[in-house]
């Protein structure tokens, strides 16, 4: 056992294996802050009612974008901390890893935030939400019985459910049903 | 780095899924024709018209945006080329071209010399005042509401002024009353900044 200098910190969670299951939550907001998907596949520890974890989600990244943004040293032009941001302005975050899971993050100029939970060790995945993203272009605004801006109801999703069971591209991420 | 815009939309269009552009015509054709007979009054159907395309426009803009892989444009000028070049070949197949820009660069015409809706269609005398593409000007609407966009640093505003782009669309030329080709005018008029949707207390 190492003790100092150790690149992993522990308790680590268990390595992902191939095919494994290593997505944890998946959201989906418009640009109000509205969830219009959540799902879960791997989540013991629930202390929130779902209104509440929501909104402290969408919280989390309008904050974190806006601290992303005026911490660029590249832009010369910032907005004050904690004034709201329009999608694709400034700079923007792709993931944040801590010990126990990843967070990835996508928003479309048009507001969509689409957001992974997964695995600490997955890879790149901002091709997976792309996909994912496509997938919701697809299935859900296509859909002519989804009004937009409301939640995705579960019955449409039969649709998209079986093809997040496709392995996305090589990130060794493989979302499953149960 | 993001991805580059793409500057014309040849490659998204060959490969997307495409339908028959007789069938597309007459369909869009029995709609109109739908829509006089039930509301009867010309400025009626010209405003479901609008209304429709505005509906088509706020879900048309993320396929548009999940393909074309455009991430953001920098100016209304650029946003402009970008639906004329990429977003009208993409979903009908044609090219506009962008002319008639106004001092301040919020205004623009976007000129059609080729438009598929149209093609066998002639308007009766009893039509005159329909706009028979009003669903066009509708789209753009609904999809540039979606977006947000820098205005113009010339309108004396700071960069920072990153909007939410409300437009109007107006026709000027109409190739159905005699005009040369089609001309759509484009107006930015209104910035909705975005704001924090919830409130502290919730």
């Amino acid at each position: 056992m190492q003790f100092f200098g150790g690149s992993e910190i522990s308790p680590s969670p268990p390595v992902p294996t191939a095919a494994g299951n290593n997505a944890h939550m998946l959201y989906v907001f418009n640009r109000n802050g509205v969830c219009l998907l959540y799902r879960e596949w791997n989540r013991p520890l629930k202390t929130l009612s779902p209104q509440q974890d929501h909104k402290l989600m969408f919280g989390l990244l309008f904050s974190l974008k806006s601290l992303t943004a005026k911490m660029d040293p590249t832009s010369a032009d910032k907005g004050n901390l904690g004034v709201p941001q329009l999608p694709g302005q400034g700079c923007s975050f792709h993931s944040f890893r801590t010990n126990t899971y990843k967070l990835s993050f996508m928003e479309s100029p048009s507001g969509i935030k689409i957001i992974l939970v997964t695995h600490p060790r997955t890879g790149d995945l901002r091709e997976s939400l792309k996909y994912i993203y496509n997938l919701y272009v697809e299935y859900v605004v296509k859909n002519p019985l989804y009004s937009p801006g409301n939640p995705i109801r579960f019955m449409m999703l039969q649709g998209i459910f079986p093809l997040l069971h496709i392995q996305l591209h090589s990130h060794s991420l493989v979302l499953t049903l149960k | 780095m993001p991805p580059v815009a793409p500057r014309s939309g040849d490659a998204i269009f060959a490969s997307v899924e495409r339908v028959n552009a007789e069938l597309f015509t007459l369909t869009y054709g029995a709609i109109v024709r739908q829509l006089l007979t039930d509301l009867e009054e010309v400025e009626e159907v010209n405003k479901q018209l609008d209304q429709m395309g505005y509906n088509i426009g706020i879900r048309l803009i993320d396929e548009f945006l999940a393909k074309s892989n455009v991430s953001r444009c920098v100016d209304f000028k650029e946003t402009a080329e970008v639906i004329a070049k990429v977003g009208f070949k993409m979903f009908l197949g044609v090219t506009a071209t962008v002319t008639n820009w106004d001092a301040e660069g919020t205004t623009c015409s976007l000129v059609l010399e080729d438009n598929p809706l149209v093609d066998f269609v002639e308007l009766p005398d009893t039509c005159q005042g329909l706009y028979y593409c009003n669903v066009l000007s509708g789209v753009i609407r609904g999809a540039l509401e979606m977006v947000s966009s820098y205005l113009n640093g010339r309108l004396g505003l700071s960069v920072d002024n990153l909007v939410s782009m409300k437009t109007e669309v107006t026709w000027i030329r109409d190739m159905l009353r005699g005009d040369d080709a089609f001309e759509m005018q484009v107006k930015l008029v209104k910035q909705v900044p975005e704001e924090y949707p919830y409130k502290d207390d919730e």
